[in-house]
């Protein structure tokens, strides 16, 4: 028996697609998210005026005030492509599922003090919607933002939120034995509890904005910028101190998430704003607006959560993000 | 002790209820693109999840599919197997593949974000951002499939740019814009069930079935991966459909318009896929008839009796459909013949084995239409003048295929079918009634395509030449063609051993790659 295993030697025509190799060169080969993610949406020669934005085309660079010479220009430092992001998450899911079995297995919450239970109730139950309206948010970036770099981020943005808004539900249904009750008391708080009403009414009109660019800085940098080292974070860690520890792990999904996600959006926001000056300027006069009406909002949540230390955390939280923008060139 | 939830209640309670009616801002502001097409949703409460998946489940599921898809790739890429492929030509289904359906899927993509943005329903708003992030799976996938095919065969090179640009491109391009340019409701009847639906195994099983039966399995592979997510965009497109009729009697007469013009829309889109179903597979499995006949013909068909409860009738314009079954690869091939020096495939005449295939497959159509076509136009090759078109084609606007389509219906196979309407003192023609009808139905929406030939005559696709316009597309001269002489096949033969390699391998590769 012989073994023959020479194979003929082939060398390519090409290492890139064209339009990879005008971005890079031709002799270095593309990386698998560069060939996920470049160049992918469509740019010129639309057959049809859009329904629902005539006065636009179906993919416009004039659907926000940013200018780009090259929408391109910025990259996910995650480097996440469709294939990458569910591995990444399937991980994530897989010690997120570990988790709850522990603290189910273990009656874990059983030990939690009642007072504690009642706050964790209050404070993250109602987090749920605004997680889905964060995804409403991010569904509109991926459907009329610009470049297939930021548009995708978008789509997985928005589907880490429906994850978490499931993970805070389960919580809710952890805390009551699988009745509905905190559910349906966090929805009620939602629309009506005063506590929430500042943070709802930014959201809502965070969603009738028709920069999608403004949107994103809104949703992903400023609202989320001060809600998650807020609660998950600070909150967290105070009910951890108290008693509630099982919550490190049931929110570690959440925690780990923020962390991942400011990755890109600090990465997006500073080579927009290195850019030009007007970038940097709109940019900043973003995060000033919101930031102040933001700020309110979020007060008599601060205080639910860490009663009369509430101001401290959030001119904490509040510090932590102008310096974290003052780092991507944002002076606000 | 905690009570038992089963999965429905379980994914009900996990879902259900995350959204809310706005009240600081109107509803008819934040879900702007709700109403304006005259659908009436009454209470989207109704909706059934055609898919009980949970976020968690996704990942999960997905990142284990994609871990195999992967490894197939790699070790496809690995071991150079597109050498285990049947014939070279094959890949020219891989090419209209990349150039022409892979910038559908990434169209989907966003659309289905829209949808996603647009609903105020959780059911529908879930099912869709699933669909709007498969979809962009599908074409970053295809992306890193195909990418091996085009570090060895040509034409897939920059694909982007073409669907942007090429005169057959057009096609899909307009097909999907004409549904991404309408209203929420239109686009996911359009797609989801017009498509997806009713049609897509007209797409998928040719190109992926062609993959299987000429040893591509890198394709085949992703082709099935893509599958276990198809079969949920057609529970989707299925649902939709019966959520709509069920939540307002008004909404049949909308809904029924729009499944007659998408209908039409997409099976004259697969008018292309005929074509390669029938000429360019190397190993057919399946004709192109026979495939409408399974796939339409009968599933449809069952399909449309079941619908017909909601007052749904089988699509206008489906009996011809399937008169023209008979003649449609044929007549895009003929099509394609006279211009294919202006593609970035290649395509030849059938060999005497294919088209004695042709004659069985097509019995009342081939010989007696077709096969003197072919054998004329082989006989003008031999004689040194292979029959090309330098001029350009009158193409339909609402579809953009070149007016070649025959009066079928009628009787008149030999007869070029055209029709004309007119809109504010200009003339549009059009191939058929049912483009005319879409048309008529919508003329102001339609003078605005980007139709291809019309953008040369004006100046706008870089040059007055055909060689200014083919390197405008950026193609090179030896993507298109006729097959036999290509710089493909060289390169096949010298990758197989089967011709004195070294020199047309030198011959092929571009100066820059030697």
């Amino acid at each position: 028996m012989s073994l023959n295993i020479a194979a003929k030697e082939i060398k390519p025509l090409r290492l890139n697609y064209a339009h990879l190799a005008r971005r890079m060169g031709e002799h270095k080969p593309a990386t698998r998210y560069q060939e996920a993610v470049y160049d992918v949406q469509p740019t010129t020669n639309f057959h049809y005026p859009p329904s629902w934005d005539p006065s636009r085309k179906l993919y416009d660079t004039a659907r926000t005030a940013i200018v780009m010479q090259d929408w391109y220009s910025f990259t996910d430092p995650r480097q996440f492509y469709y294939t990458s992001y569910v591995a990444a998450r399937a991980k994530q899911q897989e010690i997120m599922e570990s988790n709850f079995e522990l603290v189910e297995k273990r009656h874990l919450l059983q030990s939690l003090p009642a007072e504690l239970a009642e706050q964790l109730r209050q404070v993250l139950i109602p987090l749920r919607h605004y997680e889905y309206g964060a995804n409403m948010n991010n569904q509109d970036i991926c459907h009329r933002g610009y470049g297939t770099t930021i548009t995708s981020l978008a789509s997985f943005n928005g589907f880490d939120r429906i994850g978490m808004a499931q993970y805070l539900s389960r919580i809710a249904l952890l805390l009551d034995e699988n009745e509905e009750t905190s559910l349906h008391a966090a929805k009620q708080a939602w629309l009506e509890a005063p506590t929430w009403q500042g943070l709802r009414h930014a959201l809502e009109d965070s969603f009738v904005l028709d920069d999608w660019f403004e949107i994103l800085v809104v949703q992903d940098v400023v609202m989320d910028g001060l809600l998650y080292p807020l609660i998950y974070e600070g909150f967290i860690s105070q009910v951890a101190a108290q008693g509630g520890s099982a919550f490190l792990m049931l929110t570690q999904f959440m925690n780990e998430w923020n962390e991942e996600n400011s990755r890109w959006t600090n990465q997006l926001l500073k080579v927009t704003a290195s850019e030009s000056a007007a970038n940097a300027e709109l940019l900043a006069q973003w995060t000033q607006t919101w930031l102040v009406r933001l700020e309110q909002a979020f007060m008599p949540i601060a205080q639910l959560a860490f009663g009369e230390q509430g101001a401290e955390q959030l001119a904490t939280v509040k510090a932590t993000l102008l310096a974290r923008l003052a780092k991507q060139g944002i002076k606000v | 002790m905690a009570k038992k939830l089963n999965m429905r209640k379980r994914y009900e309670l996990l879902t259900r209820g995350l959204g809310w009616e706005p009240t600081y801002q109107p509803k008819e502001k934040v879900f702007a693109q709700e109403a304006y097409e005259g659908i009436k949703i009454t209470d989207w409460s109704k909706w059934e999840d055609p898919f009980r998946l949970t976020a968690d489940a996704y990942w999960k599921y997905q990142a284990e599919k994609d871990k195999k898809l992967y490894a197939v790739m790699d070790s496809f890429a690995q071991n150079n197997a597109h050498l285990n492929l049947a014939d070279a030509s094959y890949v020219n289904a891989l090419k209209l593949f990349i150039q022409g359906v892979s910038p559908l899927e990434y169209a989907a993509h966003r659309n289905f974000a829209r949808l996603a943005r647009q609903f105020s329903g959780e059911g529908a708003q879930i099912a869709c951002q699933m669909q709007s992030i498969d979809e962009l799976r599908h074409a970053q996938t295809q992306i890193h499939t195909i990418s091996h095919y085009n570090k060895h065969f040509h034409g897939m090179h920059d694909p982007f740019h073409m669907f942007d640009r090429v005169w057959y491109l057009s096609v899909p391009k307009s097909y999907f814009d004409d549904a991404s340019a309408a209203g929420p409701f239109e686009f996911i009847t359009s797609v989801s069930f017009s498509f997806e639906y009713l049609l897509t195994n007209l797409l998928f099983v040719p190109f992926m079935s062609g993959a299987a039966y000429n040893g591509d399995m890198a394709t085949v592979t992703f082709g099935f991966s893509a599958q276990s997510d198809e079969s949920r965009h057609m529970t989707l497109g299925l649902e939709i459909i019966k959520f709509l009729l069920e939540q307002h009697e008004d909404n049949l007469p909308i809904v029924q318009g729009w499944i007659d013009k998408h209908f039409w829309r997409a099976y004259r889109l697969l008018g292309l896929v005929a074509m390669m179903q029938d000429y360019f597979l190397p190993e057919s499995p399946m004709s192109w008839k026979e495939g409408w006949q399974i796939y339409f013909v009968e599933n449809a068909g069952a399909l449309f009796n079941d619908l017909a409860r909601y007052g749904l009738r089988m699509p206008k314009y489906h009996e011809i459909a399937t008169a023209e079954a008979d003649h449609i690869s044929h007549q895009v091939f003929g099509i394609f013949y006279n211009y294919i020096h202006a593609a970035a495939f290649n395509l030849g005449l059938p060999s005497e084995a294919k088209m004695n295939w042709l004659s069985e497959k097509y019995p009342d159509t081939f010989d007696k239409y077709y096969r003197p076509r072919m054998e004329m136009w082989a006989e003008m090759a031999k004689e040194g003048k292979r029959f090309f078109n330098m001029g350009l084609p009158q193409l339909c606007q609402v579809c953009q295929i070149p007016m070649g389509f025959t009066e079928i219906a009628k009787g008149e196979p030999m007869q070029v079918a055209y029709r004309v309407s007119e809109f504010r003192g200009d003339k549009f023609h059009t191939c058929s009634d049912g483009c005319k009808d879409i048309f008529d139905h919508e003329p102001e929406k339609y003078v605005n395509a980007w139709l291809p030939v019309h953008q040369i005559f004006q100046g706008n696709c870089g040059g007055a030449t055909v060689p200014d316009v083919l390197a405008w597309y950026h193609f090179h001269p030896e993507d298109g063609g006729d097959y036999a002489g290509s710089a493909d096949e060289a390169r096949w033969k010298a990758m197989k051993g089967t011709a004195a390699s070294s020199t047309a391998a030198a011959k092929t590769a571009p100066a820059d790659a030697a």
